[in-house]
């Protein structure tokens, strides 16, 4: 089995043209091996948007090992490969890559991440997440998927909204029924105001699929990997999170005026 | 409400000094101003005259003889919609530079007015005096691919013959133009045209990056629907994928009364959906 990864490995290595990479790297992916994971990552970087997109078909595939691998790339900011990395984070659903992708839907400059990222806060694997936080982990998705649906000027990563509302309103249909109705409202709203019509066109899909399902289908039952130690980290990001919305003051909010004299003074230096 | 908003965007201009930069001395400013009421559809009818004058520039000259503002400016003109300009554009398609005349052949695609199709016909068949090839290689005679493709988006029936010899053109876009053309204007009778959709679809499988990708912009504008899984097996960019796809859909929208949804568009939506 090692001889041949490492034949495989070689194959996306020695590749000397764009075609050949896009075998190898194809290659390599449907052999489904965990040792791939570093080869598959690193021609995430190549930019060859073949490689890539077998790539990244691998390493969903092969899901919660490639997770802290693809979570390190991030760290280290290669533009080229970060829309890749979180399409493949999106895409495995795993709960670590819940705050990136919170992040990268509302926040990041390149549509092609806003738009992977917010599709997958729709397909995050709720039922790994344990009670205490799953309520906040949903709320967090719900206010950021409702956010890009409204303000994104890219049809795109509105579409992709959509589609995340859509599953995050099987996904709460059952506890919170009154933020299925709450997307319920976004979707009327955008099913005749938005200005693209593939965006109402995917309204229209999404309003016939809530009408349709009575119940909430679960797709896998396989228990969370997930250390005591991950969790520990999700929530602090979560709780983080929240944090930083709540120094959002209301306007007319007169501790608005204490802050902004506290951050025009010289003296604290940070202005 | 869009364009206010984007217009509010750029700090750098206003609507009147635009007008005002594009009539003024500087050249770079000039080339600048016309890029930019184009990119913000200011369609204001004083825009649209200053861009009109604008195709007669004659101060602004690269060492080859182009005229980048006269270029620019018959972008901006098919962007926004005035068909005022509509006689200015086809004497573009006079103009010695290359650029300009596809500019103007794209602008007058985009406006729809039919009465530019006599004059495209003929730049087709390179009969128009005075019209320089493209500077570099393989320096075509006429800008063909933008021809025939305003040709086919204007429904220009009469060039049938003339734009099926396009079919074999020795440079691949121009034939995919040409197939693109030869699919709308044989729309009425789908199993003829579905063989031109057919011959794009089989182009997505092309080696050159680049022309996988011109063809994925050919099949969204014509929105062949036999089209849609190949658009989504192509070996290239989710995003242009995604943006051929949504000029598929849209055409399959065009064709039920909303929210009614055909199975073709549900069949694009769901391809969609797995390449965001």
């Amino acid at each position: 089995m090692a001889d041949y990864l490492d034949t495989l490995i070689r194959a996306v290595e020695d590749a000397d043209s764009s075609l050949l990479l896009q075998e190898a790297v194809k290659n390599l992916a449907e052999a489904r091996l965990e040792g791939a994971i570093p080869t598959l990552i690193a021609s995430l970087s190549y930019n060859n948007p073949g490689a890539a997109v077998a790539a990244v078909d691998g390493l969903i595939q092969l899901g919660e090992p490639a997770v802290p691998f693809l979570l390190q790339l991030l760290d280290n900011h290669n533009y080229t490969a970060r829309a890749w990395t979180i399409r493949a984070l999106a895409g495995i659903g795993d709960p670590r890559g819940l705050l990136t992708l919170l992040g990268a839907a509302t926040a990041d400059f390149a549509l092609s991440v806003r738009r992977a990222a917010a599709r997958g806060l729709g397909m995050m694997k709720w039922h790994w997440f344990p009670d205490e936080l799953l309520e906040i982990a949903q709320a967090e998705a719900m206010d950021a998927l409702l956010f890009v649906a409204q303000e994104d000027d890219e049809w795109v990563v509105r579409y992709s909204a959509v589609v995340g509302l859509q599953f995050l309103a099987d996904a709460v249909a059952v506890t919170y029924p009154e933020w299925r109705s709450q997307i319920q409202s976004q979707f009327e709203k955008m099913a005749v105001k938005d200005e693209s019509w593939a965006v109402r066109g995917r309204v229209w899909m999404a309003q016939q699929h809530l009408q349709a399902a009575t119940q909430p289908q679960t797709i896998d039952n396989q228990p969370s990997p997930l250390s005591s130690m991950d969790w520990q980290r999700i929530m602090e990001g979560l709780y983080g999170r929240k944090g930083q919305e709540r120094e959002v003051l209301a306007e007319g909010d007169p501790r608005r005026y204490r802050e902004l004299v506290v951050a025009i003074d010289p003296k604290t230096g940070d202005a | 409400m869009d364009n206010e908003s984007s217009i509010r965007d750029d700090n750098q201009l206003t609507v009147e000094q635009a007008i005002a930069n594009l009539q003024g001395e500087d050249l770079g400013l000039r080339v600048y101003a016309a890029w930019w009421l184009g990119r913000f559809r200011v369609d204001a009818p004083e825009a649209i005259d200053v861009l009109i004058a604008a195709l007669e520039d004659d101060d602004d000259r690269t060492n080859a003889g182009g005229y980048p503002l006269r270029r620019n400016a018959a972008r901006a003109l098919g962007k926004l919609g005035g068909k005022q300009a509509v006689p200015a554009l086809i004497k573009s398609l006079e103009c010695s530079d290359f650029y300009v005349r596809e500019a103007a052949a794209q602008s007058l695609e985009m406006l729809g007015d039919l009465s530019c199709i006599p004059r495209l016909i003929e730049l087709l068949n390179n009969q128009v005096p005075g019209t320089l090839p493209a500077p570099e290689p393989p320096q075509l005679t006429q800008p063909f691919d933008a021809i025939l493709e305003a040709l086919g988006t204007l429904g220009a029936i009469d060039a049938i013959p003339l734009i099926e010899t396009f079919l074999d053109h020795f440079i691949p876009r121009i034939q995919y133009a040409a197939a693109r053309a030869m699919y709308q204007l044989t729309s009425q009778a789908t199993e003829i045209s579905n063989q031109y959709g057919d011959r794009l679809v089989q182009a997505l499988a092309h080696p050159d990056l680049q022309l996988r990708r011109a063809v994925l912009a050919d099949l969204g504008a014509i929105g062949y629907l036999p089209a849609a899984e190949a658009i989504s097996e192509t070996l290239a960019e989710n995003s242009l994928k995604l943006i051929s796809l949504k000029g598929l859909l849209e055409k399959q929208l065009l064709q039920t009364t909303p929210p009614d949804l055909s199975p073709g568009a549900i069949k694009v939506m769901k391809l969609m959906d797995a390449l965001l």
